[in-house]
């Protein structure tokens, strides 16, 4: 059966058809009709946010916490550019989002109308796919297929432009069961052929290495990941987006790799001699100079986007497919080959790679008195049992909930790896917060990243959102002093954050509890105080050792066996002094 | 090093297809040495031949980039096969005096070229081949007596019976 509706009643219909639960936005001139409907439906909840970047980041950090794509609603022109920043931060993450915009109405298109501005062009880099609906009769079926493209395939950000015209006309409206899209086909299952041998290939392996990236957790792979590690008794090591697909506490696990990764999660990247790589990308953060990139290995890739695989570096065996897909397949030859049961034992290798561990990478000072940041975040993992979803946003204080916060769940550590984003943090948070009302979710963020979408603590207060906040305060945009330190000759430019706000007020002055932590001693106290204000969010602003740096770090253009180990590690220690 | 491949692609013949298609080259830093685009006998796709260049690595990426734009319905990489490519070209040459106008009609006929249009001083021709015969038509014709000209851009198909098909 099918209705006459008017454009904006078609827009709620379908959202609310599709099952969406939640939809960020921000009213103006071109979306009026459709919150006219919005404002008399009970099917989703709108939420209010206060910068449509904020409304990206939340449905993104809905996305990345639940797996199920985000939705946004903003105006054309200004309300549509302010959305670019978190479209692309969701682009270069793969997560799955569709992004409406308002656009003048059709007629106007072209004629520099008030609030116009060629959204389908200005995004068009950044998103996966973008669709303008040009007429009322289409909008039910294109809602249906950017749902579609977005969650499929390798996920990713659709925006899809609404001329205001179309949410005034009326047509029929039918909500599609299923979409076909014959220029759109993403294939899931991996080649026969390539999976056996990859397990011939596996099965070869003197000094093995599981690589695994942001695929396993979009793919929801983690217990296939699980399986297949155990299986084969291979070290394992996790991207920056990877974390939590494979527990972080477990033995197998040596860590993050790349650019900030631990000492044996690159060592053994460098010198092992099967690389089975895993919905992971072979990013320049990750590899590191190319040249001196895994150069005894043999490389397995298993990816869903073909153009992922061999874009960067050579694969010996390319398997296109969803990673969990080819993993329960790859994991049925293994079991039935025997291969398995033979590989447990690669004695020597792990022997090595214990010795690498011994180093003890991520060691600091812990008698200092001054607040480190290390151990900040050390004491966040007691105080929340290892068990909360962790924001961040970007520099120093990522890289260090990233060592130091090993997660055990997917979908548990949720920060802007690709694009990097200052700002995202407390937007994801309130996204996350969201879909698990109950949940702990904690934001580490640092005082330059945080006030780039502070707005939103309005935001948390209107929805009542208890978000804790871990502000790693060190009076720097401190990833900046960290590269200005070793790579400038200490020229300090423009990276030292004068006129900070009183961080305590601020919380205070949005609604909110704040609470400001100068002491090494205080810090887990600080912690058991803010976790028990159950129902507040509370803003906790570190006072932390201001010329702490980031270790192990490998400089851009270097080798993976090129890391620059802690100056207590090092053998020169470098003197420091700053502001 | 670098090679020089045909891609032909099918594509829907939708509103910013085309842009999203030399989006992608000039984000990614490949080159487009020509293209050209038109409709099909189904009206809903557009075939696009593509001349692009690089080394087998940067070929191979373009082929897989290009597959993944939602509107790309397929694609074939007509170098990895016999295949027929074809470009057209209209170009004005001045001719004033009679022993220029005799040899530039010379050459059309040895070149199989059409005059389209004349007047006191110039031609205008016409001539499809390879690109390299174009090439090799201005040459003869010489550069300094070409007042203007407009190539189409290649055009190919697979040889034999196999047809790219929506
Ligand atoms: C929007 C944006 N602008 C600039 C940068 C470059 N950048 C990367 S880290 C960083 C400093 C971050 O400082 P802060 O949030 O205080 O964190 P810290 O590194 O001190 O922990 C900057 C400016 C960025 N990533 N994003």
């Amino acid at each position: 059966m099918t209705e006459r509706l008017r454009g904006a009643e078609i827009f709620v219909r379908a959202l609310a058809d599709e099952g969406v639960e939640f939809l960020f936005g921000y009213p103006g001139g071109s979306v009026l009709h459709i919150y006219d409907e919005i404002f008399k439906q009970d099917k989703f909840k709108h939420i209010l946010v206060r910068h449509e970047q904020g409304a990206t980041h939340a449905a993104d950090g809905y996305a990345r916490s639940t797996g199920k794509p985000g939705v946004v609603l903003v105006t054309s022109g200004p309300g549509a550019t302010n959305c670019v920043t978190g479209i692309a931060t969701a682009y270069m993450d793969s997560i799955p989002m569709v992004v409406f915009t308002g656009q003048v109405s059709t007629a106007l298109i072209g004629n520099d109308a008030f609030q116009e501005v060629d959204c389908i062009g200005i995004t068009r880099p950044c998103v996966k796919h973008n669709f303008l609906v040009e007429r009322v009769e289409d909008l039910a079926a294109t809602i249906k297929k950017a749902f579609f493209v977005a969650t499929t395939g390798r996920p990713g950000p659709v925006v899809v432009d609404i001329p205001k015209d179309v949410t005034a006309n009326v047509a029929e409206y039918s909500y599609p069961a299923t979409v076909e899209m014959r220029s759109y086909k993403p294939n899931l299952k991996g080649h026969p052929g390539q999976i056996k041998r990859a397990a011939q290939l596996l099965a070869t392996a003197k000094k093995p290495m599981i690589y695994t990236g942001g695929g396993v957790v979009l793919d929801n792979a983690a217990a296939e990941l699980t399986q297949f590690a155990r299986l084969l008794g291979f070290p394992v090591t996790n991207t920056l987006m990877g974390l939590g697909a494979y527990p972080g506490t477990d033995p197998q696990f040596i860590g993050m790799l790349g650019m900030h990764g631990t000492y044996e999660a690159n060592m053994a990247m460098h010198h092992c001699d099967v690389l089975c790589a895993i919905g992971a990308r072979f990013d320049d953060r990750v590899t590191g100079d190319l040249a001196k990139f895994c150069p005894e290995a043999k490389i397995i890739h298993i990816d869903i986007d073909p153009a992922s695989i061999a874009k960067n570096v050579p694969v010996d065996v390319p398997i296109v497919g969803s990673v969990g897909h080819v993993l329960r397949d790859l994991i049925e030859v293994l079991q039935t080959s025997g291969v398995a049961a033979v590989k447990r034992e690669s004695d020597a290798w792990w022997q090595q790679i214990n010795e690498w561990r011994a180093l003890d990478c991520l060691r600091f000072d812990k008698t200092s008195d001054k607040i480190k940041p290390q151990g900040v975040i050390q004491q966040l993992y007691k105080a929340t049992d290892g068990d909360a979803y962790i924001t961040s946003d970007v520099g120093q204080h990522q890289m260090w909930a990233a060592q130091f916060y090993p997660f055990d769940k997917p979908r548990r550590w949720i920060n802007s790896g690709g694009l990097g984003t200052m700002g995202f943090g407390m937007p994801a948070a309130m996204g996350v917060q969201l879909a698990f009302p109950d949940a702990t979710v904690a934001c580490v963020t640092g005082e330059a990243s945080f006030v780039m979408c502070v707005q939103e603590l309005s935001t948390c207060l209107q929805y009542g959102l208890p978000i804790k906040i871990v502000s790693l305060n060190n009076r720097y945009m401190g990833m900046v002093r960290q590269w200005q330190e070793f790579f400038y000759d200490r020229r300090y430019s423009h990276s030292y954050m004068e006129s900070l706000p009183d961080f305590v007020k601020l919380a205070e002055a949005f609604g909110h509890v704040g609470m400001r932590i100068e002491k090494p001693g205080d810090v887990e106290g600080a912690f058991k105080e803010a976790f028990a204000m159950k129902n507040r969010l509370v803003l906790m602003d570190f006072i932390t050792d201001q010329t702490e740096n980031v270790y192990p770090m490998i400089a851009a253009g270097k080798g993976q066996h090129e890391m620059h180990l802690a100056p207590e590690q090092a053998a020169a220690p470098a003197e420091r002094e700053l502001a | 090093m670098n090679e020089r491949h045909t891609i032909s692609i099918l594509l829907e013949n939708a509103a910013g297809a085309l842009s999203r298609v030399s989006g992608l080259f000039s984000a990614r830093a490949y080159n487009i040495e020509s293209l050209a685009v038109a409709p099909t006998e189904d009206p809903t796709v557009s075939r696009l031949t593509v001349v692009t260049s690089g080394s087998p690595q940067i070929i191979e990426q373009i082929t897989k980039q290009l597959n993944k734009l939602v509107d790309v319905i397929k694609l074939v990489d007509l170098n990895e096969g016999p295949h027929i490519s074809r470009e057209l070209m209209l170009v004005k040459v001045r001719a004033a005096s009679p022993d220029h106008r005799a040899e530039v009609k010379r050459l059309a006929d040895i070149f199989k070229a059409e005059v389209v249009d004349i007047t006191d001083i110039s031609f205008t021709l016409e001539l499809t081949g390879s690109p390299q015969r174009l090439d090799d038509f201005v040459e003869a014709v010489g550069v300094r007596h070409v007042m203007e000209m407009a190539r189409s851009g290649v055009l190919g198909l697979l040889k034999g019976s196999k047809a790219l098909k929506a």
